[in-house]
This record gives C-alpha cells, structure tokens and sequence, in this order.
C-alpha cells in the first residue's frame, strides 16, 4: 500500500532516470544486433543480403509504392478480421461469464476450436468462400476472437464478489452491477485479451497471405521466394515486425489509459 | 416491533463436503433504533454470517429476519454495509464512490454533488475527493467506505470488522471518529469484530457469542456514557466491563465447547 501524497518527486525522477537509462541500452543493442548483422555477412560465410543492401531495396519498395500498397493489403485484413473478432468476443465473453447457461452451451465449441490452429481452416475457408478477401478475413476474425472472447469470460468470472455485493447493498440491481462493476471491472482483462488477439491476428494474416492471396506482405515474401529474392524477403520481416510492435504498443498505451485505476506494484 | 433490528430464531445452514454445517443456530437478539452494538467471538461463531443476513446478503434457513417491522428480502439502501475490504469501486475517485448510491436512488446530478460533499467533509476527505482509491490509506479507503454508506441515508449501518486490517494506532482514531460520526448523524450500528477492547468501546451493548454451531452466548451491556475519551478507556470501569468481556470471549465453559463440537461432528456426517 502506497502512502499519499509523500515524496513522489525523488521516486518519480528515480522511475525517470530508470526508463532513460533502459532506453539507451535498448537503443544499443538494435544498433549492435544491426552490426553483427553486418558483420556476418561481409565475412562471406553466409548467402544474405547485409544490412546496406536491405535499405537500399526498402528505398527501392517506398519509392515505387508497392512496399505501402502490401502494408495496407495486410493492415485491412487484419483491422477487418480484428474488429470484427473483437466485436463478438466481448458481448459472447460477457454472456459467457455471466448467464451458467450460455456458459454450458458456448464453452465447449470455444474451447474446442481454440485447439485447431487457425491456418488450418484456410483449406476449408477457400473451398467454402472462394479465393477473395473473405476467407482470409475469416481466418484472421476467428483468431482474434477466440484469444479474446476467453479473456473477456475469464475478467468476468474473476470480477471481485465484495464488490458485486458492494453496489448490491447500495441499492444495484443486475443491470446497474453489470454496467456499472462488471464492465469496468473486466476491463483490464478484455485489454489483454485484444492484445493477445491482435498478436495471433497479425501472424495469422501473414501466413494466409503466404498460402493465398495477390496481396500483401505475404504475398511479396512469397512472389520474392521464386526469384530468390532475398532483399525483399528482409524488408517484409522487417515490416511485419515493426507494423505489428507498432499495434501492440498503440494498445498497451490505450490499457495503461483506461487501467490507471489498478494498483500496481 | 418498530424501528431496529430484530433476529427472531434465526438459523442458517451451509453445505458442506457433501453433509451440512450449521453457521448460526436459532440465534436471537433485538437491537434497538439509534443503538450501537458489537459482536464479538471466536471464529466460527457466526458473527459475520448473521450481518450479512441482516444485510441480505445470505439468507437464512430459519427463523425470521426483521428490520424496521419488515421481513428482509435482499440488500436494500436502507441497511448500509461496511465491509473489511473497504469494497471501494478502484475505477471510481472518492467523490464518485460516495455519488454510486445516489445515482442509484435516482438523484440529480447537484443534489448528488451536495450530499456526497457533506459526507466527504464529515470523514475528512475534503483533500482527496478526487483522488482514486489507489492514493489513499487503508484508513483514509474505510473513511471513505463510510461516507458512501452514510451518504444513501440508510437508517441501519452493518459493519463487518471493519478496522481488521488496520494497524493499531489508526484503528483506535478510526474507532473516535465513527463514534464522533454517529453521534452527529446517529443510526443504529452492528459492529461485528474480534477484538475485544473495541468492541466494548463502541457499543451500549456487546453480544458475545459461541462456536460450532454459532449462537448467542452472553449480551454484556456497557454502562460507559457518550462521548467515550481516552480517559473512560483507561478507566477502571472500563477494564472491568473488557474483563467481563474477555472472559464471556475466550473462557466459555468447556462442555459449551465441547458439546457443540460433537453435535457438530454428528450433523457434518
């Protein structure tokens, strides 16, 4: 328990001078990770571009368009199939976590199709919904959805009893409870759960590209492979990595927003 | 029977590893409107299970719950509840955790703002109505768990050893401010705690109970007038009433322990 008000300053520039110092070391290794990169491959030993070679094709792929045009073939899949996911989990997470009943019927297809991986209903998705963009956004949908719909059920079933009986005792009905104690209650846990959701999502779409599609990041990886293309192949990973730490950091920060209420050690 | 509480033969029984357990056996005590009583006695005795049946909260399996002349059905505004945990909304600031009950029973936005102001002041939270529970201390979060049960206006305050978790020294100003607070806005108070020295302190009268099955073991009435100080705690009437008390806690005959055990026993079977 943390005492009022007293002395945040000293701790706060501590915290401060904590973060800058973890941030210059983080800064050192990517420079170093770059130049061992570099290193390895002027010795010649191995078959891959160097560090120069894969700007110089970035460069190439910004200029001409067709490194934005992937980016954005694989960003709408993923937006899609994530809001879409997002958007059935928690109302499905909720009923789950707070009606036994829908709890009984639901929780074994959740838990059963949670053990297939995604990518293997692409063979079924293609044959069932054609080669277009709907059964990559169905594959992406179902990934996020079921990261997220198990931790929506999982905030409600843990929201605190003495806080339930809490508003209870001030007059709540079920209605209020569920407004007003077990939305924000679970919040923190539906964060995490997008955020798990969003991480399969964006592998998800990367690997459905790689299998079928004329677009993407995937697909120019793929394209790429058949001309021995490497330089382009780094780019993509690159892009893929950077695009999808991107989204998971936009999220922590939403979490941390909304979640400033929790106690933290 | 008018105002007040009133547990008329009240049991409850739980299940229990496949037999039942009985909480608190045809337990009987009539606390009268404006009153301060405190329940006191080892684990196990029922103490918490007959507040949260007065709160509603658990229903009993015999006997009848009365309060102010009605049967309790459910938990209701009019019976506010202290919990140990201080049970604060974390999402909430202090302001808008006193305001909950308010917005419940349908009040205006200025009106809510008024009575929640008046019952941050009573507590003296005026400094951190805005600040997040997280901020505060555990006896600055009690504080404020009182000023939201006051601020409903219930007529009956249920508190469920609500100082346990506090060191000593704030559990005692704990204990002078709600008795400073109940003697400006006096309701009737059930107390329930295990320790001992509070529970004389606060209270016209102490319940002390027994275990296994819970029930009533003796009411000790405290003759000690209000404002109770410093002095009247160190006084030696005091002392012969906490005496009396801890006896009643802690020396219950044997047979009224052992007795019970195995009648326990054979019910659990």
């Amino acid at each position: 328990m943390s005492e009022p008000a007293e002395a945040p300053s000293a701790q706060a520039m501590g915290r401060r001078w904590l973060r800058s110092r973890e941030l210059a070391l983080n800064v050192v290794a990517v420079c170093g990770g770059i130049a061992l990169w570099g290193g390895v491959v002027a010795l010649g030993k191995v078959g891959l571009p160097g560090p120069a070679q894969v700007l110089m094709r970035a460069i190439e792929l910004i200029r001409s368009g067709q490194l934005l045009t992937d980016l954005l073939a694989s960003l709408g899949r993923v937006t899609a199939g994530f809001a879409l996911g997002v958007a059935l989990a928690i109302p499905v997470g909720f009923l789950m976590g707070w009606y036994s009943t829908a709890r009984g019927l639901i929780e074994p297809f959740v838990q059963f199709f949670r053990m297939i991986p995604p990518l293997a209903v692409i063979p079924l998705a293609i044959v069932t919904m054609g080669i277009g963009e709907a059964p990559k956004v169905f594959v992406i949908f179902l990934a996020a959805f079921l990261s997220c719909v198990i931790a929506t059920f999982q905030g409600v079933v843990s929201v605190d009893k003495t806080l339930i009986n809490a508003a209870r005792v001030l007059g709540a009905g079920d209605g209020t409870i569920f407004r007003r104690v077990v939305i924000p209650a679970s919040t923190p846990f539906i964060l995490v759960g997008m955020r798990i959701g969003l991480g399969s999502a964006w592998a998800t779409v990367v690997a459905a590209e790689l299998i079928a599609a004329q677009s993407g990041l995937g697909f120019r990886m793929q394209q790429a492979e058949l001309y021995y293309d490497l330089a382009t192949i780094f780019v993509s990973l690159i892009a893929i990595g950077a695009l999808g730490l991107t989204m998971d950091r936009l999220l922590l920060a939403l979490e941390t927003r909304l979640t400033q209420w929790q106690e933290r050690m | 029977m008018s105002r007040g509480i009133s547990f008329q033969n009240v049991s409850r029984r739980f299940a229990h590893r496949g037999g039942t357990f009985l909480a608190l056996d045809r337990f009987s005590v009539d606390v009268a409107e404006g009153e301060f009583v405190t329940l006191v006695g080892p684990s196990g005795c029922g103490k918490s299970t007959a507040l949260n049946i007065a709160a509603g909260l658990i229903e009993p399996t015999g006997g009848a719950m009365i309060v102010d002349g009605r049967s309790v059905r459910g938990p209701g505004p009019e019976r506010g509840v202290i919990f140990q945990q201080y049970a604060l909304f974390p999402w909430l600031t202090v302001r808008q955790n006193v305001e909950f009950g308010l917005r419940i029973a349908g009040k205006s936005a200025s009106q809510r703002r008024a009575i929640a102001q008046r019952f941050i002041d009573l507590v003296g939270l005026a400094d951190f109505a805005d600040s997040l529970p997280k901020v505060l201390s555990g006896g600055m979060k009690q504080r404020c768990a009182i000023a939201r049960a006051y601020a409903v206006d219930p007529t009956i305050l249920l508190m469920d050893e609500p100082f346990g978790a506090l060191d000593a020294l704030t559990r005692v100003q704990m204990q002078d401010q709600l008795l400073d607070t109940w003697s400006r806005e006096r309701r009737t108070v059930m107390f329930v705690t295990h320790d001992v020295d509070e529970a004389v302190y606060l209270a016209n009268r102490v319940i002390v109970m027994a275990a296994r099955p819970g029930r009533l073991y003796e009411i000790i009435p405290v003759d000690l007038p209000y404002p109770r100080s410093e002095a009247m705690r160190l006084s030696s009437a005091f002392a012969e009433i906490r005496n009396r008390v801890w006896r009643a806690v802690y020396h219950q005959p044997a047979r009224f322990l052992d007795g019970a055990a195995q009648d326990n026993e054979r019910e659990m079977r």
